[in-house]
């Protein structure tokens, strides 16, 4: 895991990562907190702690009795919300490594064309 | 959040050594503490005292709210695992596990079954004559099968085995979110069970330098690396906690949470910041030389 960030917020963004890929679909039932927190093996006041995060953002609902699902409409919004910081996550570290290079525009923009093609 | 156990200004000295220093803390219900620090620091004098083994010196102890000391309502419920545990002469691992069987309510008799098979525990031999590692198997089994709603394990695994330790970790996991319980871990193995432990307690010479969640514990102090001019610069007026070069170049941990804005002064500096893990926080923490003796 990346060391960088704190470990509930991996745990929710690797739900996420399964929720975008399809790999837990809309309206199917996600693994328990304490599953989450075997797997990984965390605390699972820590894994719920993750869990809640997506509750409270709305892409997780709880059935009582039953557990945890993934919300109707979660991975448009979820892929949604990755486009917008898309920018600011990827492409500016990019820039500013290429700036530090001597990488200009044009050479850039031909590494991409290389890029889509491999 | 509940308290299972309350200490207030708990001091204990041995001779000239003073072992607890003016010690509040307060153990959460339902929740897995790291007590952590260097030997001698203190880690074993405060869970012998708050496990009634001995009276407070000084300042007060309640644990289930409650005096410990001698009060079978209380110790019925604390299970402590210490790496030096004695047992009677010519005990079988199986004396000692249909023991605790009769002490603790919540012995579960499968679990420990089960626990006696996965660390492959010979019940018919005599104490005297297990390894290392199985004597530790006998405490970490009585441990968890006991499920005391105050378990304390001191330096638990002395011979085990990497697998075996896994064993331990992930059947304490499992277990615990099934029977939710308060659990002290006092370790030296700090990496691998950081991400076990919901609060840190960090003992350094009888003192509390840290009590918190692992996870504020985690973002207690970064790393800041690249040219030493900029470094030096960035943690002026910081606490350092352990400094290192190379050439031009230099690594400076600083204790403190960096703020956003903090993250983007160093961003326009070109430094890099990485998080320091517990185990390192714990190093550059007490890493100092003794103090504790007393003139």
């Amino acid at each position: 895991m990346d060391e960088g960030k704190p470990i509930f917020v991996q745990i929710a963004e690797q739900i996420e990562n399964d929720i975008i890929s399809g790999a837990l679909p809309e309206e199917g039932q996600v693994p328990s907190t304490n599953e989450f927190a075997a797997f990984h093996r965390i605390n699972p006041a820590t894994a719920g702690k993750g869990v809640n995060r997506l509750v409270d953002a709305g892409v997780l609902y709880k059935r009582r009795g039953i557990g945890m699902f993934v919300a109707e409409g979660a991975r448009a919004r979820l892929i949604e919300g990755r486009r917008e910081r898309f920018q600011d996550e990827y492409l500016g570290p990019l820039l500013a490594e290429a700036a530090k290079l001597g990488i200009d525009r044009q050479q850039l923009i031909t590494m991409l064309e290389k890029g889509k093609n491999a | 959040m509940n308290a299972v156990v309350e200490v207030t200004g708990l001091s204990k000295r041995f001779k000239d050594v003073v072992a607890l220093d003016d010690v509040s803390i307060s153990l959460h219900e339902n929740t897995i503490h790291g007590l952590l620090g260097r030997n001698g620091a203190g880690k074993t004098t405060l869970m012998q005292l708050l496990t009634g083994q001995d009276f407070p010196p000084h300042g007060t102890v309640r644990v289930f709210g409650q005096h410990p000391v001698e009060n079978a309502a209380v110790l019925r419920r604390i299970c402590f695992i210490k790496e030096s545990q004695k047992y009677p002469e010519n005990f079988t691992a199986g004396h000692v596990l249909r023991s605790a069987s009769w002490f603790y309510e919540g012995w579960d008799q499968g679990f420990a079954d089960q626990l006696v098979g996965e660390f492959r525990l010979p019940l018919k031999r005599e104490i005297k004559k297990l390894s290392r590692g199985q004597l530790s198997a006998v405490g970490v089994i009585v441990g968890l099968a006991s499920r005391a709603p105050l378990t304390f394990f001191d330096e638990p695994y002395l011979g085990l085995d990497a697998v075996a330790r896994q064993l331990f970790y992930d059947r304490l996991l499992e277990d615990y979110a099934e029977h939710p319980r308060t659990v002290v871990l006092s370790t030296h193995l700090i990496d691998e069970v950081a991400n076990l432990l919901e609060r840190v307690i960090l003992i350094d010479q009888g003192r509390i330098l840290i009590d918190d969640e692992a996870e504020n514990a985690r973002r207690a102090a970064t790393t800041v690396a690249g040219r030493a001019d900029a470094v030096d610069a960035f943690a002026a007026g910081r606490e350092v906690l352990h400094r290192s070069g190379l050439g031009g170049l230099s690594a400076v941990t600083v204790r403190g949470r960096l703020s956003a804005q903090d993250r983007a002064a160093a961003d326009a500096a070109g430094l890099d910041l990485s998080p320091v893990s517990l185990q390192d926080l714990v190093v550059r923490t007490t890493s100092g030389t003794d103090r504790k003796e007393v003139a």
